[in-house]
Order: structure tokens, then sequence, then C-alpha cells
């Protein structure tokens, strides 16, 4: 690789590239995020590679391996370009027949096409599958396109065009301007202007100033940020050196958690390549402007992704938050002005750039700008990333998108923003999705996780699985935050037992109200939305557990009792056989019987039922 | 040199001053803990809570580490300010109850209950300790360990340090090893209340002559009459 002198040389390289590309020979693309990963489709990749290579057709067929597509439910994806033909669930079996029967013999494989749940039909394409449908992928459409371990298929696609024209002919201060234009606000969660963060930065004096990614993405269930990484590293680059030229930084840091091997590797070789390119380096393009990037793993500390917690981390100290004021802006590494932004901000940035202001600000809601991407997950049907504009409604996310839950159940709610957020329930289905209606509803923004419940989700429970999580995850400074949620999971453990009182939901809402108000920093001062919300809306479920003692989802092991419908039992004798703890007994074709005292309550006999004869009461 | 309100008074502060040490210089009382004039503010025991702005932007902001600016309001005994506070020192006292330097602060600030069960801990995870022995000792023998409901205060990997002098400044300074006197019902989450800057041991009876504060049992700190004497009589 040649160094990139200047927005010229860029433009030639990036011709001479896709030039190369022009003829038209099948490209095989296989999904590698993080979904399709657990499906295995590393080994189908191999096996792609080992079957064109049988059939002596590497020169005329190219696989690649591409980012995350989204829809992590159908894994491992495989998308045939040109024609876009979209295979799911493909198994190292299903190979051979696609290499000799699409690519050779142009036919289509009807058992690997996706159906449409809703209408029953087989669906061909990729841009006809209903889950894509209502979303809008500005910062997600290239992933299926280009090879992440490589910024030839970024270049090709249209990267660091963004970066050129900005290092070409925009001043620090015009491009500043446009962001702050634009309307975009922080992805992290909560929703700062990103321009106004940056023009803060600008103003404060002094050489030594830093930008940082902030990629420590720790909630339960989501994997955005994860995805953007490990699919499209290049856009995050291409946004932090768009960022340091306005700003002034010149070092940047990309705090990026160690759980995440293959968002540190993509990310690792794409700040290799770019540097090859001389993209992060002295005097990139011509302009002048210096700049460089460096990975800071994180050891998966949750509170970490506190920004002045995080700071300290980068600085080798213990991952504590401290008192802002002084901002990071003001003081931030080793005591330097600072601007810190989310995977999802930065990815933002060279799409606004490119498209301008205007073209991002007309998409979204009035003070909520350009698209979001969730993850959306749990009892759905279509669980995966979706990017859609803000002002989405939840309903149309959760059953447009999503399908619904499975099974036929009814969705209950939907907790939004992580283990800090809060949950919605159906009835607000129709609010939109953006900053201000989701925290008016006690939930947050968050970066972005979302989990759909179903009438099998006790809300008690899920609040306890929170409470329990944050108790592990705060840092433990300061005493609201650490004491406060320990003793949130502690009555909500005693209410999921039986055990509770009446005043204990008193208690834990003034608790939560006292946590929300005084704790140090975001992660406890978010920390009770999730207890909050929940009895805000779910208030009969919480008496019901302290009431009647009695969990009406059916969760709370200590609540229910596991018994056999004598009608219905065939005595099959398959409980019985199953039972970890021999409490089923009953002879063959009898009706069978659970001893109660026995019973450990795992709800294995009730899975393996086939008459449905297993009931919770 | 920044202006500021602070309970209705008009204050021109020293530069790089905090809340509190305005509240200090001007006498106004702010309950502290986890604070010590010699060493960094740490702001973690939240005690010394304040309410900051006007309308409905209020804040609640630990007065030991907010730094002042131009034109702040500031109010440090509002309603919401004390109910925080006191919910605080609840869950404080119901994690160590043991602690003298707690007990006299639920005294004075005139908490009646605790609501969680007590821990019957040995340590508040104020951090003082380690705060002297890396800034005043120049020791750094101990510090945090993990976090959150595993946090401890130990040693680098529970050892004895080699760091450590054996000069007790962690001991002097830490206020949880101060135990409060245990009065006849040294179980109870909250002690007697006699709180006093003298503070001589209770006793379980009281007589015109015995009670040091004078007062004949109305504290209720001791439970009974002094019985001998009435049965002599």
């Amino acid at each position: 690789m040649n160094r990139i002198n200047s927005p010229e040389e860029l433009e030639e390289l990036r011709k001479a590239i896709i030039q190369k590309r022009v003829f038209e020979r099948p490209c095989i693309t296989v999904c590698s995020g993080t979904g399709c990963h657990a499906y295995g489709c590393e080994k189908v990749t191999k096996a792609f590679l080992d079957e064109v290579n049988r059939k002596n057709l590497r020169e005329k067929v190219h696989i690649r391996t591409t980012g995350c597509h989204g829809f992590c439910e159908q894994g491992p994806i495989v998308v045939i370009h040109p024609e876009g033909i979209f295979y799911r669930r493909v198994k190292v079996e299903d190979v051979q027949e696609i290499v000799s029967e699409t690519i050779i013999a142009k036919r289509v494989i009807d058992r690997l096409l996706y159906v449409d749940s809703n209408t029953g039909k087989k669906v061909m394409y990729e841009k006809d599958v209903p889950f894509y449908k209502k979303q809008q992928r500005i910062i997600f459409g290239n992933n299926g396109l280009i090879d992440p371990k490589n910024i030839d298929d970024y270049l090709a696609v249209g990267g660091y065009k963004a970066l050129s024209k900005v290092l070409s002919g925009l001043t620090p201060e015009g491009t500043i301007d446009i962001i702050k234009q634009s309307g975009l606000r922080g992805r992290g969660g909560a929703g700062f202007p990103t321009g106004r963060k940056w023009e803060l930065v600008r103003k404060q004096k002094g050489d030594g100033k830093h930008i940082i990614c902030n990629a420590d993405e720790g909630d339960p269930g989501a994997y955005m940020d994860r995805s953007l990484l490990e699919g499209n590293p290049h856009s995050v680059i291409e946004g932090m050196i768009i960022g340091a030229y306005a700003i002034g930084a010149k070092s940047g840091w990309v705090y990026v958690r160690k759980e995440y091997p293959l968002a540190v590797e993509n990310i690792q070789i794409a700040i290799d390549q770019a540097r090859e390119y001389g993209l992060l380096s002295k005097d990139i393009l011509g302009s002048g402007c210096n700049f460089n990037i460096r990975i800071v793993k994180g050891a998966g500390a949750f509170v970490a992704g506190e920004e002045t917690a995080l700071m300290f981390s980068i600085e080798g100290k213990r991952g504590v938050p401290r008192q802002r004021p002084p901002f990071p802006a003001q003081k931030g590494l080793w005591g330097e002005p600072t601007n810190i932004n989310n995977v999802e901000t930065w990815a933002n940035v060279p799409k606004i750039i490119e498209k301008g202001s205007d073209w991002f600000a007309s998409i979204g809601t009035k003070t909520s700008k350009g698209t979001k991407i969730f993850s959306l997950v749990g009892k759905v049907r279509n669980t995966g990333l979706v990017e859609v504009p803000m002002g989405t409604t939840l309903q149309e996310v959760v059953f447009d998108i999503g399908g619904g839950a499975p099974d036929g159940k009814k969705v209950k709610a939907v907790h939004i923003g992580g283990p800090s957020g809060g949950c919605i329930p159906q009835e607000l289905f129709h609010l939109p999705v953006d900053y201000e209606s989701l925290t008016g509803a006690g939930a947050i923004m968050g970066s972005g996780g979302m989990i759909v419940m179903d009438e099998d989700t006790c809300m008690v429970d899920i609040a306890k699985y929170f409470a329990n999580f944050l108790q592990d995850e705060s840092c433990g400074k300061c005493v609201p935050c650490r004491e406060g949620t320990q003793r949130m999971f502690q009555i909500l453990a005693d209410i999921t037992e039986g055990k509770g009182k009446e005043e204990d939901l008193q208690l834990l809402e003034e608790l939560g109200n006292v946590i929300k108000a005084t704790s140090l920093c975001g992660l406890g001062q978010t920390a009770p939305n999730g207890v909050l919300s929940s009895i805000k809306y779910f208030k009969d479920e919480y008496f019901a557990h302290i009431r009647d003692k009695k969990c009406p989802a059916g969760v709370c092991k200590p609540l229910i009792k596991y018994t056999i419908d004598a009608e219905k039992c065939i005595g099959c004798g398959l409980c019985k056989k199953n039972c970890p703890a021999d409490a089923t007994v009953g002879e063959l074709k009898e009706p069978h019987s659970i001893i109660q005292d026995r019973c450990i309550k795992c709800g294995i006999c009730r899975d393996v039922c086939k008459c449905d004869a297993v009931t919770i009461s | 040199m920044p202006k500021i309100i602070i309970d209705g008074i008009d204050f021109e502060a020293q530069e790089g001053w905090t809340i509190l040490d305005v509240a200090k210089f001007l006498g106004i009382e702010i309950p502290t803990l986890c604070y010590h004039e010699g060493l960094s503010p740490w702001g973690g025991c939240r005690l010394c809570l304040v309410e900051i702005h006007e309308g409905e932007n209020t804040k609640l902001v630990t007065s030991c580490t907010y730094p002042l600016q131009e034109g702040l309001v500031v109010r440090t005994a509002t309603k919401r300010v004390v109910w925080a506070r006191n919910l605080i020192l609840e869950l404080m006292i119901a994690q160590c109850p043991t602690s003298k330097v707690l007990q006299d602060l639920a005294a004075k600030m005139g908490l009646e209950r605790v609501r969680f069960k007590p821990k019957w801990e040995d340590c508040i995870y104020c951090g003082l300790c380690v705060r002297i022995c890396e800034e005043q000792m120049m020791a750094k023998a101990i510090g945090f360990v993990d976090r959150g409901n595993k946090l401890k205060i130990t040693t680098p990997f529970d050892k004895a340090s080699e760091e450590c002098r054996r000069c007790g400044a962690c001991l002097y300074i830490c206020p949880a090893c101060t135990l409060r006197c245990e009065g006849p019902e040294p179980e109870n989450v909250l002690c007697g209340r006699c709180y006093n800057e003298l503070q001589p041991t209770c006793l379980d009876f009281y007589d015109n002559y015995t009670c040091w504060m004078g007062l004949k049992g109305e504290c209720g700190t001791c439970i009974r009459e002094k019985p001998e004497e009435k049965q002599e009589v």
C-alpha cells in the first residue's frame, strides 16, 4: 500500500479500486457478525472457499465475509450478489448446493429462502425481507457490503470521502457548524448535542487535546456498538479523524471491552490499514492535520462506560467516576480537554458531512435527529439489530419489524436502555422512540438495548434481575448507589420469595428517588429506573406477589407450584423420566403426580409434556 | 473571584473554593463524613449534599467536591436535602450500626428509624484510610478491591504489605473503628441517642445525680430507675 498524500490521490485510488471490481463476477457474502459467529458462520465460509477451490471457480467467484446484517435470528446469513439473493440459516451441508445451483446454474434454492411469517410467502431478495423494509439503515447499510478487514472495500463504497471534503474545504469551525446544524445528539444515552460538545472542547486552550471513542458497551442484550466496530470500523475511524480536525486533537483513543475480541481485532486491523494509507498519521492527506488512534482494552466493568471512570481507566487508575464539573471538556484525560463520544455517534459524523446537515436534520423528530440502532432481543420473533429513524413508534419496532412475540403470546412490555433503563407497557407503544418521550415514560434511550417481554415474563423478577446486575456493577464509591442498589435487590428478592410487605413498595419508591437524586454518576442516577417504572406500570403484579403470594407469570419459584392435570395426563412417563429430582411419580398409562416436597420447580416436566398436562399454579 | 448566594447570603468566595469551604467560612453547618481537611475531597458518603440552582432545575450535589461558579445559588438545608441526607444515613447505619460517628450523626440529624435489615459490617468504605495512607503517609499500602457488593479495602492480594509502616493513621481516621457505646440495648440498630461532645458512658439506670444529662432518662438511653434505692425506702 502506498501512502495517500492528497484528496486527489484518494479519489484516484478509489477509482482504481472500483474499476478493478467492475466486471460482474458473482459475490457470495457471508455475514460474520456476532450472531452469525455463534451459529457457526466461520465453518460455512471455509466450506465455501473449499467448494469454490474444488470446482476451480476461484477466479470467477468472489467470497467475502461481511459485517453484521442485523437479522441475527436467521443466521448464518448468506447473500449472493449482484442479485441480492438472501439465504438464511445456511449450514455447511448447504454450501455445495448453493455453489452448484445458484452460482453455476443460476437457480434459487427454495428451502433456504426466508418465509414471511405473516403472509407465508417466500422472499427471494434481501431488500424485500419485511424485517428490513421499515428500517432506514444509514449507519448499518454498508455493513453487509464490505469486508471489515479490508479498507479497499470501505473506499469502494465511498469511504473517507467525507474526510477529504473536510480537509480540503472546511475550517474546523465550519465542520462543527455542520454537526451543530444537523442536530446530532450523543448516541451513548444521555443525548447531549454533539456539535456543542465539540465546540466546548475546541474553545479550550492548550495543544494536548484528546478524543475518545466510547465502545465500552455493557448492557445485557445490547450489541450494536460491537457490531459497528466489527462490521464497519472505518466509519468510526473516519468520524474520529473528522472530529479530531474540528476539535484540534492530536491523540485519539478507542476504549473497547476485552470481551469483544472480534471488535478489538477488526478495529486494530482498520487502524493499521488507515495508518498505511497515511490517513492516521502526520499531515493527513496533505492538510497538515496530525492524528493518531490507540486502542485501550477495558477489563469489563460496566461503570467504566461512564466517561470520567473511563478516562481514569485509560490513565491506568481504578475505573471510578468523579464529580463533574469539571467536565471532560475542561479537564479530561490527564487533565487535558477531552471529547468523548459513543461509537454510533462517531459513525454518524461522516454521513452528515457527506450528505449535509439538512439531509440529516430531515430524518427524525423535532428534537431527535437521524436514526438510532436498537438491538431488539427477548421474546420477539425477529431478534437482531434494527436501525430506524428517530420517532418511529415502539409499535412499529416491536410488531412490524420484530414480528411480535413468538408462539402467539401477547407482548406485555419492552425494556429500553439496559439496566439503567425502564420498561414501557404495551399500552404506551404508540410512543415515538426519541430522547424526550422515552425519558418522560420513565425509561431512557440508553445505548439502545430493547428487550421485549411477553406474558410469561414476571416484571418483579425482571426488576430483580437488573437490580442484581447493578448491585454487582456499581463501583461502590458513593453510598446511595452501592448500598441503595443492594437494598433494592434485597427488597425485591424478598418480594419474589413471598416475604414482601406492603410498606416495601413505598420504601422502594423512596429509595429509588433518593438514589436517582443523589448518586455521583450516571450509573446510580439511572439505576432505579427499572424498579420505579415497573412499580409505576405494573403495580398489580407487585401486589399479587405481596398480598396474594402469587406470581401471575409463573416465574418466581417460591410462589409457584407444578401440578399434573390427571384428566389430561396420558401416563407416557416422559416427565418422570426427565425429572432431575425424582419428584414425578406414577405408573405407565396411569395419570402421574408431583411430590411437592421434592419438586425443585425446574419446569422440565412442563417443557417435555406433550399433552399440556403440567400446569403452574 | 466567584460571587455566589448561599442560603440567601451574598458571598464573594476565594478562587478554587468548594461550596463546603464557603459554608465552613460562614459557619453554616453541613454534616460530613468522608471529608477531611487534610485530604483530597472524595464525594462518596453524600452526606454533605446541598441543593444548587433555582426553579425546576435544582440539583443535589456534594458540597465537598463542587467547585464554585459565578452566580451559583446554593441552599444547604432544604426539605429535599434533609430527606436525602436522612435516607443515606439510614443506609449507612444499616450497614454499620456499631460506628459511633454514624450514631452521633443520626442523633444530631434526628434519624428516627432504620427500615433496612442491619448488616453489622465493619467498614463503610468512606475511603478516608486509603486517602490518608496515600496522601499523608505516602505509603499507598491499602486500596479498594473489587466493586459493588464485593467492594473491600485491603492490602494488595490480602497479604501483609511491605509499604505499611504500621503507623496507624488508617485506624486514627476511621469513622467506623470508634465503636458506639453499647448502652442497655446493643442489638438495636440505633443507639440510645445521648449525643454529646463529651459523651461519657451511659448507665443502665438513672437517678437525679447519676444522669449526666440531667434528663432523668428522658433521652431513652437508660431503661429503668435505680431499683435498689426504692427497695431500701
